[in-house]
């Protein structure tokens, strides 16, 4: 029993460590947190429902969509970020991801409707703990993907440039803003993967990636929040924990059990500041 | 600038409110407040979640307002044409009082018609107490508002409450599954836990066991953690008391594990289609829940004259509405029965409606199934107390058994 | 990596604006007629409109007073703050529960609510604060999304999900919605007076000095944490007497209506009102109350496609925020009026 509650933790994790990894992402890049990024990732599931709908084989229509939301991040950024990144302010920038997170829910409510909608399973009929290790397996191999691109490529090398000093790297001859249209796109693929992880078992409505935005931001806090394998570590450790403590933990119950991941946050937050997985800040002048 | 000065400083001593006070009846209702009514308009004030999270009730307001539309074309009530004014408040409380002062203050009502879930419920209550507005028919089924009618007598619910349903269950069980041992899913507000610890009372005394319990907030991206700590439990009755999304997401994970097949209940709130077929009907068979309308979509109801009328009213007032979900005739039954103690007044005046509602001597509604009426009197404030249960068999709901009146248990709370 | 976070959360990128930039030019010359006319309006207003709209009226002098303290956080410390929504609930449910359950007068609650959350917000900063960053956003992320079920979980004290009708302030002589506008608005009036004698006290030029330039407030000996968390503290209680004021004018209090989602308007509140200004809260509250009900009027279909594009649009054309958009008008009329004496 305790093993089958934790591959359902694990499923549930996968998910919430990719929105996660997006969050992280995004954040890395542009040093804001985005809170349309679980919308934009709802608004590409419903690009692959759709897809799927009309008569598309579910693994082409899984890379057609991320392919899809890939193209969109980088035109967020280019149309709305970027035009406001010269005369805002980061919290500036954090309200706008507010307003597109209002505007997208919106958008898809008034083309979809706000009724329930059953997304196709990529293995229908196998039982719920394969279904949740594969999704695991899933999230593993974007991770991986991504660490080897960021490691192992020059772009990767530029990535890494522009993450650790956007000023100095553009004084270097890096065309900046290229690579972060690049990082937006690239979280809004990882967030689009996410919502075709956990749409299956959730449903696809306008409001499904709400909660998981909540949880996910639980998970990339708990990873340190700039740091990718921390994020999807996070996930996971969200996802178990929210299985298991309704059953382990009786003075917790099912109520508080969102409590637990943020309990540990604050509590790590004064025994190790960075995060778990996190680098400690160095202030510099 | 001098001149602005001393014209908003005689304003403000004389004290001037650009306001009017309330239309006071004279005759023989003479000293009842006649807001909002006259010999040809009733002007009648809505509140629901038009957006936000429980948008997908706003499917009551289709029906009341289609119910609205169609008696209007047919005459009104005595002559009056009922205007409905539909006010969003997003499933907010504190947005449900302003929409409710917005109605009642600016837009001078005559009655509220119902308000969408308890929390919102309650907030307006004691606004309607206070202006002394009739609240009828309320769409939740918090048994607060028969209990407490004597101290807030301007409010009245109008379905069977989750305590009175949580009975049917617990009979239901006690009769067929005398040793069952159930799991509940609950949804941990108001609304589930009312219908836990109704259920809990109504099994005292049995051999009916609840041997796990989980609870998930509304904000919780889904349920698939609860159920499979419930299937732990290896119960054999699943209580699933969770609003439509939870309840579609509890339906598949309970299909998908073969290692568990326990009697799937499915509270009435979450028993629609919409919920249903995104599951999948093959997956849902043989789940069972309790109701008191009529499917409008049902083969046994196919000639009958309410469905009939229903369905043609939907199709021309209504269009973008579902005529088949539960939640458009439950707003099309509650605006019908609010026209009929319209008809019951003895004055035009709010406090002859409130008189009304709380005097109704088994109202038939066309709508409601067969041996389900509305009564209420003193002492009772429960309009509708009676359901039956029905079991879900290829693509619809089949009703079973007998109506089981649960006024027959201890009576009110 | 370093660069980035010390680059985005010391803030120096947003440009500072009127008085935090040290702009000690009037852009308005007729300072005390425009002061004595909104005196006047505001006393006058509860006689002329109706209650409906005064209630409204009255919630965003509400969302004012939170917002006056939010902006002590967002704009003049820098940080960022999703845990304001919570304050305002603490306070609202301090209120509730003292008038409701222990039935004492209601004048008490205001001063109880400060309090306590003034003890919570001290508390939340101060391991957040220490450390700087983004982590005051997660502590009071936290703080947002345990309050709901916590508050669920004491229905005896709290009245449990369904929320706590609460008996709403009367006064002799007055209709109870011109009271308790007349109560909110002496509140607003003070808390305006308490963040003009904060900005302008020692602690509050140390803030602008630790945000524009965190390295060289440290050299010249501000304790950047303890100068935080004080601001942080004072934020909070602002919240919390909001809280308590919003329990008085409503006069219900539900766990659901202090969600994480409350946090997050207030925030756009802030930002879009404009940071750091005095004029910014209570525009940003006039957004808040106004954006939604216009958003429905408008379009009922989708009320959050206008609030949405209303959020972008107006940070797209006055990213400095509505304060800075009313401020470069003021000026442009100032000029232009033959009148002006330019000061």
């Amino acid at each position: 029993m305790f093993g089958q509650q934790l591959l359902e933790g694990l499923g549930a994790g996968a998910g919430y460590a990719a929105l996660a990894l997006a969050l992280v992402l995004t954040y890395r890049f542009t040093g804001i947190v985005n809170f349309a990024q679980g919308e934009l990732a709802m608004l590409a599931t419903y690009v692959a429902w759709q897809l799927v709908v009309s008569g598309m084989p579910y693994w082409v229509a899984l890379p057609v969509t991320v392919a899809l939301a890939f193209a969109a991040g980088v035109l967020t950024e280019r149309l709305v970020i970027r035009r406001l990144e010269s005369g805002a302010g980061e919290v500036t920038l954090v309200v706008t991801t507010i307003g597109l997170y209002v505007l997208v829910n919106a958008l898809a409510t008034l083309v979809w409707t706000a009724a329930l909608r059953a997304f196709p399973s990529p293995f229908p009929d196998s039982p719920p703990g394969l279904a949740a290790l594969a999704a695991a397996g899933v999230a593993g191999a974007v991770l991986g993907a991504l660490a080897l691109v960021v490691r192992r490529t020059g772009l990767g090398l530029v990535m890494r440039a522009v993450a650790a000093d956007a000023r100095s790297a553009r004084l270097s001859g890096v065309r900046v803003g290229r690579v972060l249209a690049l990082g937006w796109g690239a979280a809004a693929a990882v967030g689009a993967l996410s919502g075709v992880l956990l749409a299956p078992t959730l449903f696809l409505e306008p409001s499904m990636m709400t909660g998981v935005l909540v949880y996910a931001f639980a998970a990339a806090t708990l990873g340190g929040f700039d740091s990718a394998l921390g994020a999807v570590a996070g996930g996971l450790a969200v996802g178990v924990t929210e299985t298991l403590a309704g059953t382990y933990l009786g003075f917790v119950g099912a109520d508080l059990k969102i409590a637990v991941p943020l309990v540990i946050v604050v509590a790590v937050l004064l025994l190790r500041p960075q995060g778990l997985f996190g680098s400690a800040p160095v202030e510099r002048a | 600038m001098r001149r602005v000065l001393l014209v908003l400083t005689l304003l403000l001593l004389t004290g001037c409110r650009a306001d009017g006070g309330g239309a006071v009846l004279t005759g023989e209702c003479a000293g009842q407040d006649g807001t909002g009514i006259d010999a040809d308009h009733v002007k009648v004030g809505g509140i629901y979640p038009l957006s936000g999270p429980a948008s997908a009730y706003a499917a009551v307001a289709q029906g009341a307002s289609a119910y609205f539309a169609h008696l209007n074309r047919h005459g009104g009530v005595d002559g009056r044409r009922v205007e409905f004014l539909v006010r969003d408040d997003a499933y907010e409380p504190a947005r449900a009082v302003e929409e409710a002062r917005r109605l009642v203050l600016h837009e001078r009502v005559f009655a509220l018609f119902q308000t969408l879930g308890t929390p919102s419920t309650a907030a307006v209550r004691e606004f309607a107490h206070r202006w002394k507005v009739p609240q009828v028919f309320v769409a939740t089924g918090a048994a607060a508002w028969g209990a407490e009618a004597e101290r807030r007598p301007w409010t009245i619910g109008f379905q069977p409450s989750y305590v009175a349903e949580a009975r049917v269950y617990a009979r239901y069980l006690a009769e067929e599954l005398p040793h069952a041992r159930v799991a509940v899913l609950y949804q941990n507000d108001d609304f589930g836990h009312e219908l836990l610890d109704g259920f809990r009372r109504a099994i005292a005394g049995t051999s009916v066991r609840i041997v796990a319990e989980r609870g998930y907030e509304v904000t919780d991206p889904g349920v698939q953690g609860q159920l499979a700590n419930l299937a732990a439990s290896k119960a054999d009755v699943l209580l699933d008391v969770s609003t439509p999304k939870f309840a579609a997401q509890a339906l598949a994970a309970d299909a998908a594990m073969t290692g568990w097949n326990p009697l799937h209940i499915l509270n009435g709130v979450a028993a629609s289609p919409a919920v249903l077929q995104p599951v999948g009907y093959d997956k849902v068979q043989g789940v069972i829940t309790a109701g008191f309308q009529k499917d409008p979509a049902a083969p046994e109801w196919a000639d009958d004259p309410a469905v009939r009328t229903y369905l043609t009213a939907l199709e021309r007032y209504a269009p973008e509405a579902d005529p088949g979900s539960q939640q458009v005739v439950f707003g099309w039954s509650a605006a019908e029965a609010f026209v009929k103690t319209l008809r019951r007044m003895r004055c035009p005046s709010r406090e002859a409606l409130r008189a009304a509602a709380h005097r109704l001597d088994d109202v038939r509604l066309g709508m409601l199934l067969p041996g389900i009426t509305l009564s209420t009197g003193p002492g009772d404030a429960f309009p509708i107390e009676a359901e039956q249960l029905s079991r879900f068999e290829g693509e619809r709901w089949v009703p079973f058994g007998r109506v089981i009146d649960t006024r027959a248990g201890p009576a009110g709370q | 990596m370093t660069g980035v976070r010390g680059a985005a959360l010391t803030g120096h990128r947003r440009p500072a604006v009127g008085l935090a930039a040290g702009d000690r030019r009037r852009t308005w010359p007729w300072r005390r007629a425009a002061l004595a006319m909104t005196v006047v309006a505001a006393a006058g207003l509860p006689f002329v409109l109706p209650p409906y709209r005064l209630f409204q009226v009255t919630l965003v002098l509400v969302y004012a007073v939170a917002l006056l303290g939010l902006d002590l956080v967002v704009g003049h410390s820098g940080q960022i703050s999703l845990g304001h929504g919570a304050f305002f609930g603490v306070g609202a449910y301090v209120a509730a529960v003292m008038i409701g359950r222990l039935g004492l007068p209601y004048p008490v609650t205001l001063p109880a609510a400060a309090l306590v959350t003034y003890g919570l917000g001290w508390a939340a900063g101060l391991p957040a604060l220490r450390l700087r960053g983004l982590y005051l956003a997660v502590v009071t992320f936290s703080v947002a999304v345990v309050l709901p079920p916590l508050l669920k979980r004491f229905p005896e004290v709290t009245g449990g999900a369904m929320g706590m009708p609460v008996a709403t302030p009367r006064g002799a002589g007055l209709d109870d919605d011109q009271w308790i506008y007349f109560l909110v608005l002496a509140t607003a009036a003070v808390a305006v007076a308490g963040i003009r004698n904060l900005t302008r006290s020692r602690g509050g030029r140390a803030l602008t000095a630790i945000r524009q330039h965190p390295a060289a407030a440290e050299v010249l000996g501000m304790q950047a944490a303890s100068h935080l968390t004080r601001a942080f503290a004072w934020s909070a209680m602002y919240a919390g007497v909001a809280g308590a004021l919003h329990t008085w004018t409503t006069g219900f209090v539900a766990p659901d209506t202090f969600t994480l989602s409350l946090s997050i308007t207030l925030l756009a509140g802030a930002v879009i009102g404009g940071l750091a200004t005095p004029a910014g809260p209570l525009l940003g509250a006039l957004v808040v109350t106004a954006v939604p009900a216009a958003a429905r009027e408008l379009n009922p279909a989708a009320p959050g496609l206008v609030s949405g594009l209303l959020i972008v649009a107006v940070v797209y054309a006055a990213p400095t925020g509505l304060a800075g958009l009313l401020r470069r008008a003021a000026a442009a009329v100032a000029a232009r009026l033959p009148a002006g004496r330019r000061a």
